[in-house]
């Protein structure tokens, strides 16, 4: 089944002149997939991340996920989407600095408010467990390591129980160890239902994922299967 | 929107950053507190300024003019001639007003009316050995003057019913008393414009705290001043009216000079040059309120535009994560709220106390005002504006950046 549906993504950079980012891109992915996305710096790869994950509406084409179609919505739509369905792990982890890492993991659980503010920071913690970050869950985010922010930032997208996980290079600041931890993670999830995107450079991280597609100058030159 | 997550946001970004919440709220609080201020001090002084003219001037005063010009008899026999009339003399008439005090009574009857005080008041030499000095003095009735004018306040030294018991008395203007060098009980030769001198014995001084009345003036009794007149005891000059509602006396005046035929003056007339500068301060007080409140208004739009562009990268965060427009506007909305609350009543605070410390600023004005120390008007109105101007700049400060961060895509702004 898919689960989501990308139709001739055409992407455009104004600035400093006219750049075809994105050259009519088009693919699926099914519900239960671990897709990676490789290919060089530039080739356009984190910015189709950014389009699927609705968080760049500036495109031409159609993107539907989970049975919605999400192009032409509102911001606020949007929002409301990103925090039910989706949950995405920036490169640069981006988490609130005046918050702890608790806290960051809480809030867009709190914003969904399926569950009391008490179960919110239950299943919080259960995922900063799972992750390995439990004993930093009181600090400041921004008394945190790289790496540390990382793993809290992947915590953060997965405590809505998100339809789809997008990663762009979720595991880039993570050391061999926590790596496998995050992809073993990511696996799991994919066994149980839900769907991993991940744009990476790692070539082991790629070859463990499902499905493979390699991207350059913008456009999808190769797309295989790992049989595992 | 959830308001208690955004306000557990709101609240951890005020305490993460103390400093830059304190300086933004004293940014707040300096603009809200000069206003205060300035508009209590320039208020008190344009309230003192108008109260001390007006209360020592009648709200109507009824007189007979006696130099009206009138037509020449043989203006009046042939109108249309060619007529020379070489410096006619005005009719030898009394500035009395016939049956003064009966139309006093009948006013005094009218609703609306605070007091009549009917009186007679001519041109006066006052005389202490070598000194003269020319001034006026008024014949009354002290207790209706009193209710007037509320002399009792107004005196300096002696009793207004040392004046009732003794026939000589008088009770003069302190600065005319000070410029005599005569003290309570002393005497002074009080010559009229008719010729006739009286010596009456200095029973209490008052001053109004208005220059040309404490320089000037006198008051002695009805009756004496009568008689200093060689004139019969319903002989009245002038009649003074207050009204519980000084608005009233425009009208009024103009229905009582229709009534009586006399010539009658309100308190807008006679102050015209008081109330002209009572305009200009007016129009300056607004002036200064107005840049004031814009200094203030940008200064705070400044401080809370920087706060907002600070957060940019926490509201593409938030935005990224599922907060939603409202959410974001929400949270800003909650920490201007609470700056420009916190500020402005600190300000209210500060501008308060250094209203007081202004009110309570020994100030020597001289003769010409009752002045000891710098007037202050503390109303609550000012207060209500400032805290409302406050509040509600720093809240649309807040709003209009985050509204427009809202909008932005996230993307744009996390990509930097």
């Amino acid at each position: 089944m898919s689960v989501l549906s990308a139709q001739n993504l055409n992407k455009y950079f104004y600035d400093p002149e006219k750049f075809h980012v994105l050259r009519d891109v088009s693919f699926d992915v099914q519900r239960g997939e671990f897709l990676s996305i490789v290919g060089k710096s530039g080739c356009g790869k984190s910015t189709l991340l950014y389009l699927l994950s609705t968080m760049d509406t500036d495109y031409e084409g159609q993107i539907t996920m989970a049975g919605t179609t999400l192009t032409g919505r509102s911001q606020d739509f949007l929002a409301r989407f990103r925090n039910e369905h989706l949950g995405f792990v920036f490169q640069f982890h981006f988490l609130l600095p005046e918050f702890s890492a608790l806290q960051n993991v809480m809030l867009p659980g709190l914003k969904l408010g399926k569950y009391s503010a008490k179960d919110v920071e239950e299943r919080a913690m259960e995922k900063l467990r799972l992750i390995g970050m439990a004993e930093y869950a009181h600090k400041p985010a921004s008394k945190l390591s790289g790496g540390q922010q990382q793993r809290v930032a992947i915590a953060r997208a997965l405590i809505n129980d998100p339809t789809i996980i997008m990663g762009d290079e979720p595991t880039g600041n993570l050391d061999r160890a926590n790596t496998e931890n995050v992809f073993a993670i990511f696996q799991d999830l994919a066994r149980k239902g839900q769907t991993i995107i991940a744009v990476t450079h790692d070539s082991d991280f790629a070859a463990g994922s499902d499905r493979v597609i390699e991207m350059s100058d913008g456009q999808i030159i190769a797309t295989h299967e790992n049989s595992h | 929107m959830n308001l208690s997550i955004a306000a557990q946001i709101a609240q951890t970004h005020l305490m993460a950053k103390k400093r830059q919440t304190l300086v933004a709220m004293l940014g707040v609080t300096f603009g809200i507190a000069m206003f205060i201020t300035m508009i209590s001090f320039m208020q008190g002084v344009n309230q003192f300024l108008e109260d001390s003219a007006l209360d020592a001037s009648p709200h109507i005063r009824m007189y007979n003019e006696v130099n009206t010009q009138r037509p020449s008899l043989i203006d009046e026999l042939r109108p249309n001639g060619f007529n020379v009339v070489h410096h006619q003399k005005p009719k030898n008439e009394q500035a009395r007003l016939k049956n003064g005090l009966f139309i006093a009574e009948r006013i005094e009857r009218e609703p609306g009316v605070q007091g009549v005080s009917p009186q007679v008041a001519t041109q006066a030499f006052y005389n202490n050995g070598p000194i003269q000095l020319s001034g006026t003095i008024s014949g009354v009735d002290i207790n209706r003057e009193n209710k007037l004018y509320k002399l009792t306040n107004r005196l300096k030294s002696g009793s207004l019913n040392a004046l009732k018991t003794n026939p000589d008395g008088l009770i003069m203007g302190n600065v005319l008393a000070r410029k005599l060098n005569v003290r309570l009980g002393d005497k002074v030769t009080v010559t009229t414009p008719t010729g006739n001198t009286r010596v009456l014995r200095v029973v209490g001084t008052f001053g109004f705290g208005v220059g040309t009345v404490d320089n000037t003036k006198s008051y002695a009794n009805l009756s004496t001043v009568q008689e200093m007149l060689l004139r019969d005891p319903s002989y009245i000059t002038d009649i003074h009216v207050k009204m519980l509602d000084p608005m009233q006396a425009l009208p009024f005046g103009k229905r009582l000079r229709a009534m009586y035929g006399y010539y009658t003056e309100d308190w807008a007339t006679a102050n015209t040059a008081i109330l002209a500068g009572e305009k200009i301060r007016n129009m300056l007080t607004f002036v200064v309120s107005i840049t004031l409140l814009v200094v203030a208004g940008f200064g705070i739009y400044n401080i809370m535009n920087m706060t907002v562009i600070n957060k940019i990268k926490d509201i593409a965060i938030l935005k990224a994560t599922g907060f939603d427009g409202r959410d974001v506007v929400a949270i800003f909305l909650l920490q201007a709220a609470f700056i420009g609350l916190s500020g402005g009543l600190l300000g209210l605070a500060i501008g308060f106390g250094l209203s007081y410390l202004l009110s309570i600023t020994p100030f020597d004005a001289g003769d010409f005002l009752s002045l000891d120390t710098f007037p202050v008007i503390f109303a609550a109105k000012y207060y209500i504006m400032g805290l409302l101007f406050g509040v509600i700049t720093t809240v649309l400060a807040g709003y209009f950046p985050s509204r427009k961060a809202a909008k932005v895509d996230p993307v744009a702004i996390l990509r930097g």
